[in-house]
């Protein structure tokens, strides 16, 4: 869905999507690295249990939650990534 | 951080940049928090880090930014990045959470300089994975030099859709169209505002120079689209739209919507501003004068925040608001006021004539902001459809307030920030009567999340 428009950034971090290791510039967004991972939904809703994805990507509409190192419900728009941070899909409330 | 200060600017886009610039120069102990990690706001996003090459992708008008925000780090502001306000009450009393921890800080005057947010407005599928806004994209573009890899199809209306597809074209991206919903109607909606436009024709010129390259580039462009739906199961496959009474597929992964921003109110309305329907802009603003002083004493309200204004308009907003609370705090004589206020209050007249055309002529069209189909999700968090909502509406419910209780929409996490104002335009239009008259979702801190454990080590007197 997404690409980089430049390669070789000079800081890098080691991230875990969804089980994988990717290594990802270090000062982006949680969100931005799911997208440009190729992660088609970051979320399924808590009633209907359908995928969602950001949307807004800047903190008004919470539909990119996610679960960060275990703790569910982080606006992964809003947070950055860290060295080691293990970045999951959340299941309806993530509890 | 301490637990007081003079003056205390919430958002570090152009409008809190400038009045913290402002209040600074005049000595005045300023505050100025910001959830973002970097200043800038989303227009100036990312500003000091910017790629040279991805700086020139984003134009002229992005580069301003960079001196703004040299002359408030060069300043004397006390700046806070990743500091998100989660309250704010009538006694200036924030309560901010810096860096994960809690804070309560008391202010003498408050600046809310929070921005815009983009206009949700409901589609079919406008929920599925791949559909995003503009505005999304664009900080994609600036933060993380992210653009679509397969394709995008840009939809809506407003001057940040042919901004985006514009940047897009020249990043190489394949735009395979921009579908424009404004009806033509809003060509005689505008068009008494023309004349006076004209006389601050930068807004207008820019727009034609980006309507002329994308032509050139041979960029499919459709005026006057209907029934704009999202196709997919998982994922959008497809936009599907009716132009000229004829029905159009484009196959997409990914579909890039804007209708226009809002004003960001939760803060303003948690302390207790009063709030107006503003039915040339289709939204609700805080009540605020020239200076952006709102009903409550000592919190004034400064750029998109106020009302739209756009990036130039908020830079002018923040420098008044500044100078307002300087005199307000007795620093300055009225007198010494206006007179330092003379050039930005002379832009504001300027204002004026551009803005009710731009408003008039980029309105979304009326039977996407008030009448839904059934089918169609207003509130994405609890997943409440526009016929959730009629069939309380023929029960007699028929507040925005009335609506939450009996269907949860607007209690999800976003707090009613995507549905507030769909519901009631859609209230409005069902019961017959005016947006002005119907009284919002009330909002309760607090309006950014806090984890309990966060409130709990709450320190109320800390050092910087």
């Amino acid at each position: 869905m997404f690409k980089r428009l430049e390669e070789n950034p000079t800081e890098t971090v080691m991230v875990e999507i969804e089980g994988t290791s990717v290594r990802v510039p270090a000062g982006e967004s949680v969100a931005a690295v799911a997208l440009a991972h190729g992660l088609i939904h970051t979320r399924t809703t808590t009633i209907s249990g359908k995928p969602r994805a950001p949307y807004c990507m800047m903190g008004v509409c919470f539909d990119c939650l996610v679960e960060i190192d275990g703790k569910p419900n982080r606006q992964a728009c809003m947070i950055k990534v860290a060295e080691g941070m293990r970045i999951r899909r959340q299941h309806g409330a993530g509890e | 951080m301490k637990s007081h200060y003079p003056l205390v600017i919430i958002g570090a886009g152009p409008a809190g940049l400038a009045a913290a610039t402002t209040a600074s120069e005049h000595g005045i102990e300023t505050a100025l928090l910001d959830e973002q990690p970097a200043p800038g706001g989303q227009i100036y996003r990312n500003i000091e880090s910017m790629p040279t090459q991805r700086a020139e992708l984003l134009g002229s008008e992005y580069q301003r930014g960079e001196k703004l925000v040299q002359l408030m780090r060069s300043s004397n502001t006390h700046y806070f990045s990743d500091a998100s306000v989660w309250s704010l009450n009538g006694q200036l009393e924030l309560g901010v959470l810096h860096q994960g921890r809690a804070h309560l800080i008391h202010a003498d005057q408050v600046i809310i300089a929070g921005g815009a947010q983009e206009r949700p407005v409901p589609f079919p599928g406008w929920t599925l994975p791949g559909v995003m806004n503009a505005g999304a994209g664009q900080i994609l573009l600036k933060q993380s030099g992210l653009v679509p890899s397969d394709g995008v199809v840009l939809a809506g209306s407003g001057p940040l859709l042919l901004l985006l597809a514009w940047q897009y074209l020249n990043a190489g991206v394949d735009v395979k169209a921009v579908l424009d919903v404004q009806p033509m109607s809003n060509w005689l909606r505008a068009a008494p505002y023309l004349p006076k436009a004209l006389l601050a024709h930068h807004y207008i010129t820019k727009g034609l120079r980006y309507k002329r390259d994308l032509k050139a580039a041979g960029v499919l462009t459709r005026h006057g689209v209907k029934d704009l739906r999202a196709i997919g199961g998982g994922h959008v496959q497809a936009v599907d739209y009716i132009h000229r009474n004829k029905l159009y597929s484009i196959k997409t992964p990914l579909l890039l919507t804007h209708f226009g921003v809002i004003p960001q109110t939760h803060l303003s309305r948690a302390a207790s501003c009063a709030h107006e329907w503003n039915t040339a802009q289709q939204c609700w603003r805080p009540v605020n004068d020239v200076w952006g002083a709102t009903d409550i004493k000592g919190i004034s309200v400064a750029g998109d925040n106020a009302g739209i204004g756009g990036a130039r308009t908020a830079e002018h907003n923040g420098r008044l608001a500044a100078f307002n609370a300087i005199h307000q705090m007795g620093h300055i004589s009225q007198g010494e006021r206006d007179k330092k206020a003379k050039k930005d209050l002379r832009w504001m007249k300027d204002e004026l004539l551009i803005r009710p055309f731009l408003d008039a002529m980029f309105r979304p069209p009326s039977i996407m902001l008030t009448h839904p189909t059934d089918e169609e999700i207003l509130c994405r968090c609890e997943e409440v459809t526009a016929g959730d909502i009629r069939k309380v509406l023929e029960e007699g419910h028929q507040t925005p307030n009335a609506v939450k209780f009996h269907t949860r929409c607007g209690m999800g996490p976003c707090q009613g920030r995507q549905c507030a104002d769909s519901v009631a335009q859609l209230i409005a239009y069902e019961t017959g009567t005016n947006p002005r008259d119907i009284e919002p979702y009330r909002v309760r801190p607090p309006v950014k999340p806090i984890t309990i454990g966060q409130l709990a080590g709450m320190e109320q007197n800390s050092e910087e």
